[in-house]
Parts: C-alpha cells; sequence; structure tokens
C-alpha cells in the first residue's frame, strides 16, 4: 500500500514472538506450520504474524478478536511498550521502532496516549493527580497543569470531584479519569484497550455514546480494541478482525456484515449478536403488588395504595398469573360488594424470561400494563415495562 | 556379605576444617587495616546515636512513645497503656541498658535500610537478579546466627560493631524482600501507564512504583525491625551491652529473675516498636487506598 498521507499509523509486516528459538519458529511458520505445534516444538509464542493495517487520521479504527488472538499485543506495540519482533509501525512516516529513548518518550508525551481495561489509575493519587500525571512527567509547571487537568476533568463530566480519591470511584467514573489522563496531554492517538470491557452494560453505552461525542469533538484518532462485535459496529469506522496473531480482514462494519472474508468472520459477527441482544431476564423487575385471588378487595386497594401503583397482579396457587385488578375497577367493585374475580382482567400480555427484548417490542407499543413475564408453568417471575423495553433500543 | 554400606555412608570426605579457619584467620589479618576502619565507623555509629539518645529526658522519650501509639492506633489508651510500659522499664533501672540496646538496634535498622531498599529495588527489576539473590537471602535468613557471630568477632572485634554486623546481616532480608515483592505485586496496567505516558524509568519508579510499594515496604521496614530485635540476646554473646546482655548474664549464672526482669524490657521494647511501625504500614495503605 501506499504511503498515503491521510495515514497516520500504519502498521508493516509487523511480528511479534515470545520464546527461545524465534527464526526455527519463523521458518516452521512460513512453511505454513500450525501455532500450537510451533509452541510445542519450539516453546515459542507467535504472538502476532504479519500484521499490516493503516489508522487513518481522525477515525475511529477497532481492532476485534477474541482472547488471546493478539489485539492488547498489537496496540501495546503501536506505542512500543511491547517491542515488535519484526516489522516497521510508522506514525506519519516516521518508523518508531527507531526511536531512541528520548524520542520515544517525547512521542509517548505529546503524540499518542493510551486508556486501559483495568484502568491503569494510580490509587495514591487523587482524580487531578491522575488526571495531570502526563503533564507532571513532561515537566509542566504546576499551575499549568492543573488548569489543563481540570478542563480535562470537565470534559469527561466530573468537575467538582477534582480532589476525591481514586477508590471512592465506580467503575464507569475510573474510566472517565482514564479517558480524561489520556486527554490531557493532547495526543494525536488514543489507543483504548478494551476500555469499556469491565463496565456495566448500560454504563458501557453510556460511555460509548460520550467517547463518539468527545471524538467529535476534539477529532481525535482512536484505535480501540474490544472483544464485543456490537461495540465494535457501533463505534468503528473501520474495523479489523484479528484470529491468531494474524488480521484476518479489515473493513468497514457494512461491507464487513455484508461481505464477511472468511467463515470465521462470519460466525463472529453472528455468534456475538446473538449473545449481545439483550433478553427479558435481565431487564424484569420484581412486581410491587401481588395480590392472591381469595384476598379481599379492600386488601389489594390497600396494597397498590401504599406501593403507589394501579394496578396489582393477581395469582392462585404456586404465584400462578390469574391477570390485574386495576384500582378504577377495585374500587367501584368494593362499593357494590365484589370480589376480586368479578373484576379480574384476565386477558392480558405475557412474555416469558428467554424472550429477547427485540421480539416483545411489538407487543409493549401497545401494551397497557407493565407486561408480565411468566415461566412455562404460568408462575410470575417479574414484570417488564413499556419503558424498560422502549428505553433499551436507544 | 556385609550390607553395612546400606545405612552408612561408605565413605566420607575428610573436610580439612582447618585449613578454612586457616583462611578466615590469614583473611582477618590480611584486610585488617580496611575492618578497622569499618570497626572505627560502627563503634562511632552506635555511640553517637548512644549518646543522643541518652540526652533525651526520659519523660520526653515517654511522652513521645504516648503520642505515636495513640496518632497510630486512635486510641488514647493504647498509648497510655505503652508508655507505662516503658515507664516500668525506666522504675526498673534498665533505661540506660535499653538505651544501648536501641542504638545498636537503630544503628543496625538504619544500615538495612540503607542497603536494602536500593537492592530489592534492583532486584525487582530483574528476573535474572531476583533468582541469582534469592538462594543468598535464603541463606542469610536460616543459616543459625551463630554462625555469623564467629567470623563478625574475627573481623570487629568483640562489642557493638561485630553485633551491628551479625544483626544486619539477619534484618536487611526482610527489606529486600519486601521491597522487591512490594513492586513487583503493582498492577501491572498501572506500570505501563505511567510508562505510556512517556515516563523515564526513574519517574515510574518515584512516581508511581514506589508509592504503589509503600504498604508492603513498610511492612519490609517493620519486620526488619523485629528482625533486629529478635538478635539482641544472641548478639550480647560477641560482647554487645545492654538488655541483652543481662539477659545472657542471668541465664550464665542461673539468676532467674534478672533474667525475667531484663526479658521482659526486650519484649516491651519490640512490642512498642512493632505497634510504632505497624502504625506506619496502615498509614501508608490508607494512602494508596486514596482515603
Amino acid at each position: 500500500m501506499d504511503n498515503n498521507n491521510d495515514n497516520i499509523l500504519s502498521v508493516k509486516n509487523v511480528s511479534k514472538l515470545y520464546g527461545p528459538d524465534k527464526n526455527k519458529a519463523i521458518e516452521m511458520k512460513k512453511s505454513g506450520t500450525n501455532k500450537d505445534l510451533i509452541h510445542k516444538k519450539t516453546g515459542v509464542t507467535i504472538a502476532l504474524w504479519d500484521v499490516n493495517l493503516d489508522v487513518k487520521k481522525g477515525e475511529i479504527f477497532v481492532i476485534i478478536g477474541l482472547s488471546g488472538s493478539g489485539k492488547s499485543t498489537l496496540i501495546r506495540c503501536l506505542n512500543m511498550l511491547n517491542k515488535p519482533s519484526s516489522g516497521e509501525i510508522l506514525y506519519e512516516g516516521k518508523n518508531i521502532r527507531k526511536f531512541n529513548k528520548k524520542e520515544l518518550n517525547e512521542f509517548r508525551r505529546n503524540k499518542i496516549s493510551m486508556v486501559f481495561q483495568q484502568f491503569g489509575l494510580m490509587s495514591h493519587r487523587n482524580i487531578i493527580g491522575n488526571v495531570e500525571y502526563g503533564l507532571e512527567v513532561k515537566g509542566m509547571s504546576k499551575e499549568d497543569r492543573h488548569r489543563k487537568a481540570k478542563e480535562m476533568i470537565g470534559l469527561v463530566g466530573l468537575e467538582g470531584h477534582e480532589y476525591e480519591p481514586i477508590s471512592s470511584l465506580s467503575g464507569g467514573m475510573m474510566q472517565r479519569v482514564g479517558i480524561a489522563r489520556a486527554l490531557a496531554n493532547d495526543p494525536d492517538i488514543l489507543l483504548m484497550d478494551e476500555p469499556f470491557s469491565a463496565l456495566d452494560p448500560l454504563v458501557k453505552k453510556d460511555m460509548q455514546f460520550e467517547l463518539l461525542t468527545i471524538q467529535k469533538k476534539l477529532d481525535k484518532t482512536i484505535v480501540f480494541i474490544t472483544h464485543d462485535i456490537n461495540e465494535a459496529f457501533k463505534l468503528g469506522d473501520r474495523v479489523a478482525i484479528m484470529k491468531d496473531g494474524e488480521v484476518i480482514q479489515i473493513d468497514t462494519p457494512e461491507e464487513m456484515s455484508t461481505n464477511p472474508a472468511t467463515d470465521y468472520v462470519r460466525d463472529f459477527i453472528d455468534g456475538a449478536d446473538k449473545t449481545q441482544v439483550i433478553s427479558v431476564r435481565n431487564m424484569m423487575v420484581t412486581p410491587n403488588s401481588i395480590v392472591r385471588k381469595k384476598d379481599n378487595l379492600s386488601y389489594a386497594i390497600r396494597m397498590m395504595r401504599s406501593n403507589g401503583v394501579s394496578s396489582a397482579y393477581v395469582v392462585s396457587q404456586k404465584m400462578k398469573l390469574e391477570g390485574i385488578v386495576t384500582i378504577d375497577d377495585a374500587l367501584r367493585a368494593n362499593k357494590d360488594g365484589q370480589t376480586i374475580s368479578d373484576v379480574l382482567i384476565s386477558d392480558i400480555m405475557t412474555t416469558t424470561p428467554d424472550t429477547l427484548l427485540s421480539d416483545i417490542l411489538p407487543m409493549a407499543a401497545e401494551a397497557r400494563f407493565p407486561i408480565a413475564v411468566i415461566d412455562d408453568d404460568g408462575s410470575i417471575k417479574g414484570i417488564i415495562s413499556k419503558a424498560q423495553v422502549l428505553s433499551s433500543i436507544i | 556379605m556385609s550390607a553395612g554400606w546400606i545405612y552408612n555412608f561408605p565413605f566420607e570426605i575428610n573436610i580439612n576444617l582447618k585449613a578454612i579457619d586457616d583462611a578466615v584467620r590469614a583473611f582477618s589479618v590480611k584486610y585488617e587495616a580496611f575492618f578497622k576502619v569499618i570497626t572505627k565507623s560502627l563503634g562511632g555509629l552506635v555511640n553517637s546515636i548512644n549518646f543522643v539518645l541518652n540526652k533525651i529526658p526520659w519523660f520526653v522519650l515517654i511522652l513521645l512513645v504516648f503520642i505515636v501509639i495513640w496518632r497510630t492506633s486512635n486510641k488514647i489508651s493504647k498509648g497510655i497503656i505503652f508508655s507505662s510500659l516503658l515507664f516500668l522499664v525506666g522504675v526498673a533501672g534498665l533505661w540506660n541498658l535499653m538505651n544501648e540496646t536501641l542504638s545498636i538496634i537503630i544503628a543496625s535498622v538504619v544500615i538495612s535500610l540503607l542497603f536494602g531498599f536500593p537492592i530489592g529495588i534492583l532486584i525487582s527489576t530483574s528476573n535474572r537478579l531476583n533468582k541469582a539473590v534469592r538462594p543468598i537471602l535464603d541463606t542469610m535468613q536460616t543459616m543459625p546466627v551463630f554462625v555469623y557471630l564467629i567470623p563478625a568477632l574475627l573481623f570487629f572485634g568483640l562489642g557493638k560493631p561485630p553485633a551491628v554486623i551479625a544483626t544486619t546481616i539477619y534484618a536487611i532480608v526482610p527489606i529486600i524482600r519486601l521491597t522487591n515483592h512490594g513492586i513487583r505485586q503493582i498492577n501491572a496496567e498501572v506500570v505501563e501507564a505511567s510508562l505510556a505516558f512517556g515516563s523515564t524509568k526513574l519517574q515510574s519508579l518515584i512516581k508511581v512504583q514506589i508509592p504503589q510499594a509503600l504498604p508492603t515496604i513498610m511492612t519490609g521496614v517493620n519486620q526488619t525491625l523485629m528482625m533486629a530485635m529478635a538478635m539482641v540476646v544472641t548478639t550480647s554473646m560477641i560482647g554487645a551491652t545492654g538488655l541483652g546482655m543481662e539477659v545472657l548474664i542471668g541465664v550464665n549464672r542461673i539468676e532467674i529473675g534478672r533474667g525475667l526482669v531484663s526479658g521482659s524490657a526486650v519484649v516491651i521494647m519490640a512490642v512498642i516498636l512493632d505497634r510504632a511501625t505497624q502504625g506506619l504500614v496502615q498509614r501508608s495503605e490508607v494512602k494508596t487506598d486514596g482515603q
């Protein structure tokens, strides 16, 4: 490929091997021997093999693969935390493998910074102490770096927390600190090594959204590692998929899903999709008001009032769901001296815990009451409201 | 046919013990001047520490112990208990002996930390070095202490200087080990982060690795101190005066009272030093927790 001006980073024929007899391993690999066999015979692990890729200025370039595919090794080669065994890594045309110590430190201080999976925060420093770390090591004055750090803390939405200790933060906040720290140096390139993998799904979603916002605002080039295909497709302008230390396909998400290069890529996209879509089980909540069919109406009314809800779920033995009573019906019927069975609405929408959220979307759009989640034997497991279902698609 | 060789070694090598003795002796004679310099400076160090300790009024030291224990444990009652125990040592007429012992301990611990801390950092940076040093450390710790005493005696004569040397050999091990361990157990991503932001090795060490390892290093300081305390009685055999000597005399003359009283004074010293440095450990933990 030509040394295109758009490319800010180019990885050319990069291999990384660990172990004693590398030359022999290289020979074997070249003659097509399988990676595991090479490891058994020579003790050499091939972490990366002949990787070629170009990262364009201003794009989000996602590298995806399972654990052990070499993606973390590769991203660490980009700032020389791992030194490649062979090949070139060009930053704006300069081979960073040829950098001496000083040049490398200058590169790391000004051009490239990194966000880590487990955040990599220093627990002996507070938030601002972490954010200003990169500025501190390059010798910026205390005043300047404080100002810059505060600005970055504001950017990631943590203003007011500057002097709080790291240990008091939630995972999402910690990674915000990690991102602020990486941005403080005003680098051209942001390396992100599975930055959101340790976060819970809802926080993850927020962070992805914010990353896109920040990227739009600051126009950084981002190299992003993930094992989550949905995250890759959501964030990536282009996606590289890795397996056993080799890059299999580099394409836009659209191109990749319509024209997967190999069966492996196809399986990866398919397999990941299924696991990613959320099932009802993960979103349902325990209903506040459950009454038994033989209870009297005044009890049901009290129950609904004290829980502040307008309907109660009616069950018979073993929590088998019979239907719903509404507060209006109950009040009227109670005056007339009727029982729960008289005002029971048994024609209600139900679903099962393993149903995918996407499958109950149409049902949720029409539902008048929260959808009841019932087991195979008809017992109530939880409820899921219209709002919950609809919010999950955003 | 005799089967004696099964149960007894069939042959033995005669180790020429005399030759070893002679070699060590010859060595000590040859480098006498060198050893004299060390002996003198160690003696000077211990004596000046002792001089300073003796200049501190007894009530000031007791007050100091009260404040330190109180602040580190956050309990006034503990401060009162430990300072009263120290008061008892004085009342028992052992104050000056305690100062003497304390000066040997302080000298040994300071030397141990001075050498042990950098060595610990050094071996944390290299697996090969770590492997090479480990058996040496094991030997230093498991070799019966008395074995040090003989060469120490030969090279440095009787008195406090050989005691400091023997104590240092024994007590330097934990600070080396725990500094090494403390730095090695830091979360890899934290060290990677420091490097990824362009820290030099020294910056990463000073700004990140040592602070992160501080609780473990402080445990090392505490352990070094305790090891040094454990040598108090042993080193009195080569003429280190102080509380240890009192215990030794008590044992030799079968004076149970004397042994018991001075032994208790050693225990009180050890406990106070332990609690005070434990406090340091906890403080540094709180700091790395960032709370």
